[in-house]
């Protein structure tokens, strides 16, 4: 027992100088990552600034009860939840689209343009896509003056309710396609050629070719992009959606999100009701994480960690 | 080519479709260049155009009745030049920070001499996915009384896991009997990390630091969550302000009042700038990056 005792101790002596590297690393996990978990009690507390976290009283689940109680609340859930399954739908496809069609032009010069081009939104921020959008999209903007101009009827896309979700998952897309798509053309790229050219000989077309040898060969990065964004499922794009937000759309765009943004700096704060949203927010996120995970390896495929 | 060998018949038929095919996609995809493009085409040219032409869409590629006052408007708007500095500073020393804390946790963790490695790196991932959220980390700051400091900005995003990550599998593809040949030429790890491994990994360096600079020029709401004194607001904080609630526009004149929209247009661009410059030379250590983050393990 002490031998390994002292083993251990030579082999940590040994490696002195990465300990002493990692302590930085270790003091910043603890303090900003680690720390405010363990501040995850004041969902089970009401606050009391002068008595502190710790000093707070308990409620016990009084908090999460307030959650399901509070209409607002309750509808930030469910569009949270309806905004996150059309993203799935309307936005999670088309960066593997891209990268097909992109794909398909390999060996052209033009190939490395279209990333430069197709990338570039990602880089800038949702403050100035969302200022450029709401210009665009506004009544006497560039999209309405043409409509205008074609004899249309002017259209306020920013507060009509109903047009208000598909224009998120549109900019969402037009901002972030090139730069999803990168994953895929890497994928894609790594396919053994001979496996096409086999393809070819037992006289599959472009499309087979696509169906049969491509997406399968990048199946294992579709999955685990897949398993990250249902990791997501509580999170659905707050920066975009708190930019483009606006009073008359509120009741189709209100997400877990804003909402603990707004009860946190508009009314009356009560710092354990917003803590307990954010923190069911995130326990459904870890579970829907950990659960898409398990049941791909049940399926047969390769989880997140391999 | 083989099959075109083996069925020559076929092989025009094919062809045939195949540029019909490659015409459309092209057109498809120069016409998605076109709409990512465009906005900052047009957000250029309103921002040099009078305000009417504006007004009235007469403003497609080329500026209309082009002037400098809108940007004139802007340099004389004092705190857009204050939160242009603080970015920049924010920028600059913020990814500095994250470089050195970024290297030595990667470092450290691509050992595979150091006992706790594995859990070490699954404490730090698992962040990646549960935190706890905006009001403990919000009470943590302000027990450390980091509030209305540039530390509140700096320090909570001092290391992204997922470059952490990143840089880790970088390091892991350093060739091992390189570091082996350095430590029989007696190098401690010091010395094997400083003079042999940074030295190859510039390029990676490049790479996340990138990523870094990016998020901290675009980074908006530590700002809100975590300042109050506008003589440090960032640039994207003043950048809504003016955009959407008028606010260089409500401080002056009625026949200044003319000029809101040119005003808005020239606001972006100029936070813009940096990046439409800078980017077609950096793009591709950015791809790299992603390439590298979906090889794994």
């Amino acid at each position: 027992m002490s031998s390994r005792l002292r083993r251990l101790g030579i082999s940590i002596w040994q490696a002195r100088y990465i300990y002493l590297l990692l302590i930085p690393g270790i003091v910043y996990f603890a303090v900003f990552h680690y720390a405010p978990m363990s501040g995850l009690v004041l969902a089970f507390k009401k606050y009391n600034a002068k008595l502190g976290i710790w000093g707070s009283q308990w409620v016990d689940m009084a908090n999460f009860q307030r959650i399901f109680t509070t209409p607002a609340a309750v509808t930030a859930i469910r569009n949270t939840l309806e905004i996150n399954f059309s993203r799935l739908l309307f936005q999670f496809p088309v960066p593997i689209l891209l990268a097909l069609l992109i794909n398909e032009m390999r060996g052209t010069k033009l190939k490395r343009v279209y990333q430069t081009v197709y990338t570039f939104p990602h880089f800038l921020s949702w403050v100035v896509v969302s200022a450029i959008i709401s210009n665009f999209f506004a009544n006497n903007g560039m999209i309405n003056t043409i409509i205008a101009s074609t004899g249309g009827d002017r259209i306020s896309f920013l507060s009509n309710a109903a047009l208000f979700r598909p224009l998120l998952y549109f900019t969402h897309n037009l901002k972030e396609m090139g730069w999803s798509s990168i994953i895929y053309i890497a994928a894609i790229t790594a396919v053994d050629p001979t496996l096409y050219e086999a393809a070819t000989m037992d006289g599959a077309g472009r499309l087979q070719q696509v169906w049969h040898v491509t997406l399968p060969c990048i199946r294992t990065t579709i999955i685990t992009l897949f398993i990250l964004q249902v990791g997501r499922v509580m999170n659905s794009g707050f920066e975009q959606i708190f930019y483009m937000q606006n009073a008359s759309v509120k009741g189709v765009s209100e997400i877990l999100d804003t909402y603990i943004y707004s009860i946190t700096f508009n009314a009356v704060p009560s710092y354990g009701f917003s803590t307990a949203v954010g923190m069911f927010k995130s326990v459904i996120n870890l579970v829907m994480l950990v659960s898409a995970n398990y049941i791909i390896k049940l399926l047969g495929g390769n989880g997140l960690l391999g | 080519m083989t099959a075109g060998v083996l069925k020559p018949s076929n092989r025009i038929r094919v062809s045939t479709s195949r540029k019909v095919f490659l015409v459309i996609n092209t057109v498809l995809l120069l016409l998605l260049c076109a709409a990512m493009l465009y906005p900052v085409i047009f957000v250029t040219a309103a921002s040099f155009s009078e305000e009417t032409a504006i007004l009235k869409g007469e403003v497609t590629i080329f500026p209309v009745r082009a002037h400098i006052k809108a940007y004139e408007k802007v340099f004389h708007y004092p705190l857009l030049w204050r939160s242009y500095g603080n970015t920049l500073l924010y920028t600059g020393l913020g990814t500095l920070i994250n470089l050195v804390l970024t290297v030595c946790g990667a470092w450290a963790l691509s050992q595979k001499k150091m006992v706790g490695r594995r859990i070490l790196t699954l404490l730090c991932t698992f962040t990646m996915f549960f935190n706890g959220g905006m009001i403990p980390t919000f009470l943590v700051i302000k027990e450390l009384k980091l509030l209305n400091t540039i530390w509140a900005i700096l320090l909570p995003g001092a290391v992204s896991t997922y470059n952490m990550i990143l840089m880790r599998t970088f390091f892991l593809a350093i060739p091992q009997s390189l570091v082996e040949a350095a430590e029989l030429d007696g190098c401690n790890d010091f010395g094997v990390l400083f003079r042999i491994v940074l030295p190859l990994s510039l390029a990676s360096l490049m790479t996340i630091g990138m990523f870094y600079a990016v998020a901290h020029w675009n980074s908006y709401f530590s700002a809100v969550l975590y300042l109050s004194k506008p003589e440090l607001y960032p640039l994207q904080i003043i950048l809504r302000q003016v955009v959407l609630m008028n606010e260089i526009v409500e401080n002056a004149s009625s026949t200044e009042n003319v000029m809101a929209e040119g005003i808005k247009y020239a606001t972006i661009v100029v936070a813009m700038l940096p990046m439409l410059c800078v980017y077609p030379f950096v793009q591709r250590y950015f791809v790299k990056g992603v390439m590298i983050g979906s090889v794994k393990e």
